[in-house]
């Protein structure tokens, strides 16, 4: 037993700590604490990392005397280490980002309790990614839910107590669905271990035994964790909830946590179900049409959207549909594919969404394209930043975008079916030329000559220049050495069953 | 734009609690005038007999296609769920390995934890993991509600008497009532025994953390309602329930990452196990049900005053 193998335990009672801590704190040393312990945790998920390449198994860790399935488990590998590695850096930057909009548009004496939800969330984040319990899963999983509700609400405007109403009544709907869905792999397995779980339903499917109530759990387990994610049909909420959220709250909201319910999903798909089990249900093909519906309809409806902030929220609409068909298309090349674009994504995103609202404050605090004539000139720096954010969307060389639309592509080849080729061949096209269409749009918009020529005055500080170089360097290396990312991810998929 | 309405609703384009929920600045006279004007409205819609008119014109049939839908879906899920439970395996008779978890905690239960109530040893001993996320929840539960009902410079209220003004009610003091101060003098001391006799218990028998602080906290709000929020002030201070709170977390917290990482690493963890039935007894099953109380107890206490007057 190395030190190492408890970082994961630190990552998660350190950030639950330091959630309670920063009640106690004032707002200022309560960002100053977060961003330091933020930090830490990304040196101690590095070691993690670093462990897990190096000895190239992945390691569990006993939550308590008692070994599972009696006691508490979690377990940490490569993919997850990777995943909580960028997942961190994400929200440190949009923390480090946001700092100035959370002081506008939060009142003072609540500037802490903002603090303490964010740490909550790390928390949750963390324990998502490292569970091995299906059940530990849920209850963070319903702390991820209301810490996502209250980054929302703080900013105490009509609109965003409206979208948050909405965003909670869909995300609590998930949250039965999925508990739902527990309750039913529970009774048919009689083990909330993840591991202990897959053994029964092995050996169910092995004997030819009635796979119905495995396959309705999966559905409930399916559809509520999409709700919560927005694929598809449940997409709607996406552009209130993004929208008008304090910049730090959209990024984190778009580029974490509806993620983290898709690693969640995956993990299940993967770990409890088992793939082989996974691959003769129907499911597969239903996530791959949902998900290229998704990409299609999301991108025909950025195009139509009237300010920046909701062609950039239904832009996401777009990017989870990518992910879900990536597991839709299946086999090792679609997860990869899948799960690199999860951190492809939420880099760019969380990129955008801390722009726009610079953009805009450089055009007289207005989101409306029409305003936005120029701001890219006024603010040439924030201009740049978007800009390659934009890029990395359309999907250009170098930038992390294409090589996750090259592993698409790649994934749809070798995956055996011409139908399913031809249809996602045609899907990845199109939704490319949306792509250009509308960021390219944007772009022309943003940096073309309008009335107001006067350089902005609002000063950035060092803080949001480093934090959004820190992404855009993340982006590159994503997109330069994707072979590196890939082959890491293949191994964590290795180990990760 | 050229969108229909079903879209707009849709996508959230329409704001339908714009003057709901914005604070406006009118005065309490044109806001009353208002009112007159919307209630006469109203009377003047229903006598003329075209409400229903009006309202199906608004909404083009959309309302009916929604309540269709949404009892064809829920009818549907209902169904659906049926058929999977009907499918479900026999408990325990086709495949043997579902009793395997059960059985362990009703057989080595008392003898591995330490507690009697061995329900209490599955949620803070065995699977203390979950528990220390679920206390958590409730926590972020109360710093949602205090985000949302504080009073700051942009939720400015001033006093909860404002909202029964507002409402063109008289705000009545409940703690004016003389049967209601003498029954809480007598109650409120019992309730707070029990509730402590509850919290301690949680080892030995049915109580522990969450029911035990319900029961003090519903205690704290009797009192409050009772004696003033002045009095109450005095005892359970604002302050005191950010330090209890922060103090039993934080404890929580540290107590069972220490668990954890001995536990992990196999080292001894020299927390005494006790007798079981004895009230020293469950390991640290005693200290962490008393910091799960104070958190519960609190909380709801927080609640009441934030719902009442927004502290």
């Amino acid at each position: 037993m190395s030190l190492i193998t408890n970082f994961p335990l630190f990552t998660i009672v350190l950030s639950l700590f330091s959630g309670v801590l920063c009640t106690m704190l004032s707002g200022k040393t309560a960002r100053r604490y977060t961003v330091s312990y933020e930090c830490g945790l990304i040196v101690l998920v590095s070691f993690v990392l670093y462990y897990t390449i190096r000895t190239g198994t992945s390691f569990t860790y006993v939550m308590g005397e008692f070994p599972a399935p009696w006691g508490n488990e979690i377990r940490a590998g490569i993919l997850e280490s990777l995943m909580a590695l960028i997942f961190l850096i994400v929200m440190l930057c949009s923390v480090l980002g946001g700092a100035r909009f959370i002081d506008l548009d939060i009142d003072v004496s609540k500037v802490n309790l903002y603090y303490t939800l964010i740490n909550l969330m790390t928390a949750a984040i963390m324990a998502i990614l490292w569970t091995n319990d299906i059940f530990t899963g849920y209850v963070f999983l319903e702390i991820l839910t209301l810490t996502s509700c209250g980054i929302l609400i703080v900013r105490e405007i009509g609109r965003t107590t409206l979208a948050a109403i909405r965003y909670m009544i869909l995300n609590l709907l998930g949250s039965g669905l999925f508990l739902l869905g527990v309750v039913l792999l529970y009774d048919i397995t009689g083990n909330l271990l993840m591991v202990s779980m897959h053994k029964t339903i092995e050996a169910i499917s092995g004997q030819g035994g009635n796979l119905v109530a495995i396959t309705m759990a999966l559905g409930v387990l399916t559809i509520g964790l999409s709700i919560k994610s927005g694929l598809f049909p449940f997409h709607f909420w996406m552009p209130d909830t993004y929208g008008y959220a304090t910049p730090t709250s959209g990024s984190v909201l778009s580029s974490l946590v509806s993620k983290c319910y898709i690693l969640l999903l995956f993990k299940i798909y993967y770990r409890v179900i088992g793939i082989d089990l996974f691959e003769r249900l129907p499911i597969e093909d239903i996530l791959l049409v949902l998900g290229m519906c998704g990409i299609v309809l999301g991108s025909v409806s950025a195009l139509h959207a009237e300010h920046i902030n909701r062609m950039i929220a239904f832009s996401s609409a777009a990017q989870i549909g990518y992910i879900f068909m990536g597991i839709g298309i299946g086999g090792t090349a679609g997860y990869t594919a899948a799960l690199f674009h999860i951190l492809a994504h939420s880099v760019t995103k969380s990129l955008l969404f801390l722009t726009t609202p610079r953009l805009s404050e450089a055009s007289g605090n207005s989101l409306l394209f029409k305003k936005l004539q120029g701001s890219g000139l006024r603010d040439p720096n924030t201009g740049f930043f978007f800009g390659a954010a934009a890029f990395s969307m359309i999907g250009i060389p170098i930038f992390a975008g294409f090589a996750s639309k090259l592993l698409f592509a790649s994934a749809a080849v070798g995956c055996g079916s011409t139908w399913k080729l031809i249809a996602i061949m045609v899907v990845l096209a199109v939704s490319s030329v949306l792509n250009a269409l509308y960021f390219i749009r944007t772009l022309i918009r943003i940096f073309s000559e309008g009335e107001d020529r006067r350089r902005t005055t609002v000063k950035h500080g060092a803080l949001f220049h480093i934090s959004m170089s820190t992404l855009i360097a993340v982006n590159l290396a994503l997109g330069l050495f994707s072979w590196v990312f890939t082959s890491l991810i293949e191994r964590g998929l290795a180990m990760f069953g | 734009m050229n969108k229909s309405r079903f879209l707009s609703w849709l996508y959230g384009e329409t704001d339908v609690m714009e003057d709901i929920l914005e604070l406006d600045e009118t005065s309490d006279e044109s806001r009353e005038q208002l009112k007159r004007e919307k209630r006469r409205l109203r009377r003047e819609l229903l006598r003329s007999g075209r409400a229903k008119k009006v309202i199906g014109a608004e909404t083009k049939g959309f309302y009916a296609l929604y309540h269709v839908v949404a009892v064809v879906s829920c009818i549907m899920l209902i169904g659906v769920l049926l058929f999977a439970v009907a499918n479900l395996p026999r408990y325990g008779e086709e495949n043997p390995e579902t009793t395997e978890m059960v059985a362990r905690y009703v057989e080595k239960g008392v003898e591995e934890t330490g507690a009697d109530n061995i329900v209490a040893g599955m949620i803070l001993d065995y699977r203390a993991f979950d528990t220390l996320g679920e206390s958590h929840v409730l926590f972020t539960a109360l710093i949602c509600v205090t985000i949302l009902l504080r009073l700051d410079r942009k939720n400015m209220r001033k006093t909860y008497e404002d909202y029964y003004a507002i409402r063109g009610e008289r705000f009545h003091d409940i703690s004016r009532e003389a049967i209601m101060r003498n029954v809480a003098a007598v109650l409120v001391p019992c309730i707070f025994v029990f509730g402590i006799y509850v919290l301690l218990n949680g080892q030995n028998g049915p109580g522990g953390g969450f029911s035990g602080g319900a029961v003090m906290g519903a205690a704290m709000i009797i009192f409050s309602a009772a004696f003033g929020f002045d009095k109450a002030d005095r005892v359970f201070s604002k302050r005191l329930g950010a330090w209890v709170t922060f103090a039993a977390l934080s404890f929580y917290s540290a107590a069972k990452g220490y668990v954890f990482f001995t536990g992990a690493n196999h080292l001894e963890n020299h927390i005494p196990k006790g007798t079981p039935g004895a009230i020293l007894s469950g390991g640290l099953i005693l200290p962490l049900d008393i910091a799960v109380g104070m958190v519960v107890a609190f909380t709801m206490y927080g609640f009441y005053n934030l719902f009442m007057r927004g502290k």
